[in-house]
């Protein structure tokens, strides 16, 4: 049960960015920037650098939500899981393992980034659009997953809660907007 | 030597912010609304401020830690020692009994949110803390792992100098977190 009151038809962190709307808008304009704005990365590169992170900080929610959401734009759902199981042998690109790596080391502390793992993301190519957008979707989430376990929101057992709530990130994206979630809890 | 070109007159996030205006913007939004707004919380700025320092002191965050520690500090009248006594350990800083609760779950918080406990919760409840007061504890120590990972993982540099922290902090006390930074030579 959530350590505060929150609506029991929007679990995990959609109950959470209802419960205070005025820091919940901020947040959300910058996930949609960071996840659907113009970017070299593609949307399923950006959920997967989202869900690796999340996996990493052990969030089921969150990883379990942006592993639906990554699904819903690559072509096969294996992607994701490897890429969490293990970066170095996943089916992604090159400089994807790069920016994953960069990505999990930020999840558990911005520190732990290496110049060598910078070089090496460089060598396949990165840019420093890449390496900072990188950065900062992997701080974000670890807000959210901190967010999500801290305040000990639901987490919902059925998987195709996760497919309903994939499918709504792609469709809507992550801004505001009319009955957004109509439809998820059943 | 930051991991990105960044402008070389701004230090920590700021140089962050005038390479990515666009994200910027919800980020400053974020903590305005978080941090300074006095109306926003029961929380008082100078208490969400005290948070902010603490957690990014436990995420070793040099340039947040002192930068928020700084603002802490103006938000509270000018009292440093407060902040000092937090950031060493707030179990026996001179806080309120309330506050103190608040910070044991931000301290859990930046571990990883699964480690706050129903005890943790039960606790600042005895001494008052109401859920909203709950609530935004764990956000802004949420916020600031957040702060602390994009300021660290990209390498920024920060000021050593006490003086330009106390002139930042003076600054986002007084006109919240809308302004413009001013420039501080790199040594």
């Amino acid at each position: 049960m959530p350590y505060i009151p929150l609506n029991e038809n929007l679990p995990g962190i959609t109950g959470l960015l209802n419960y205070r709307l005025d820091t919940a808008l901020p947040i959300r304009q910058l996930t949609h920037l960071l996840l659907r704005g113009e970017s070299t990365l593609t949307e399923g590169e950006r959920e997967l650098i989202a869900a690796v992170v999340s996996h990493g900080n052990e969030c089921r929610f969150c990883t379990a939500a942006h592993t639906a959401a990554a699904n819903a734009y690559l072509p096969d759902p294996s992607i994701a899981e490897r890429v969490k199981a293990d970066i170095a042998t996943a089916p992604v690109s090159e400089k994807m393992k790069t920016l994953l790596i960069i990505g999990k080391a930020v999840g558990k502390s911005g520190r732990l980034v290496t110049p060598e793992m910078i070089e090496a993301a460089r060598k396949q190519g990165a840019t420093d659009r890449e390496l900072h957008d990188t950065v900062l979707i992997a701080a974000l989430f670890s807000l959210y997953n901190r967010y999500v376990d801290g305040l000990a929101s639901v987490t919902p057992a059925e998987p195709a809660f996760y497919d309903r709530l994939g499918a709504i990130l792609q469709q809507k994206g992550y801004l505001p907007s009319e009955d957004r979630y109509a439809g998820l809890v059943k | 030597m930051p991991h990105i070109a960044l402008p070389k007159e701004y230090p920590g996030v700021r140089s962050l912010f005038m390479f990515s205006p666009e994200t910027a913007k919800p980020l400053n939004d974020l903590v305005q609304t978080l941090l300074h707004d006095p109306a926003t919380s029961t929380l008082t700025p100078g208490e969400r401020e005290l948070i902010a320092a603490y957690t990014s002191s436990l995420n070793e965050c040099k340039y947040c830690a002192t930068t928020h520690g700084a603002i802490a500090k103006y938000q509270l009248g000018g009292d440093g020692d407060v902040v000092k006594e937090v950031m060493r350990d707030p179990a026996t800083a001179e806080i309120g009994p309330k506050l103190k609760t608040l910070m044991n779950i931000a301290a859990k918080v930046q571990q990883n949110g699964r480690e706050v406990t129903p005890a943790d919760i039960d606790a600042a409840r005895a001494e008052g803390a109401t859920d909203r007061e709950i609530h935004d504890a764990v956000l802004i120590a949420a916020t600031f792992c957040l702060f602390n990972r994009y300021v660290d993982g990209l390498g920024t540099w920060a000021p050593d100098d006490p003086a330009v922290y106390d002139a930042i902090g003076k600054q986002r006390a007084s006109e919240g977190y809308l302004t413009k930074p001013f420039k501080i030579a790199q040594p």
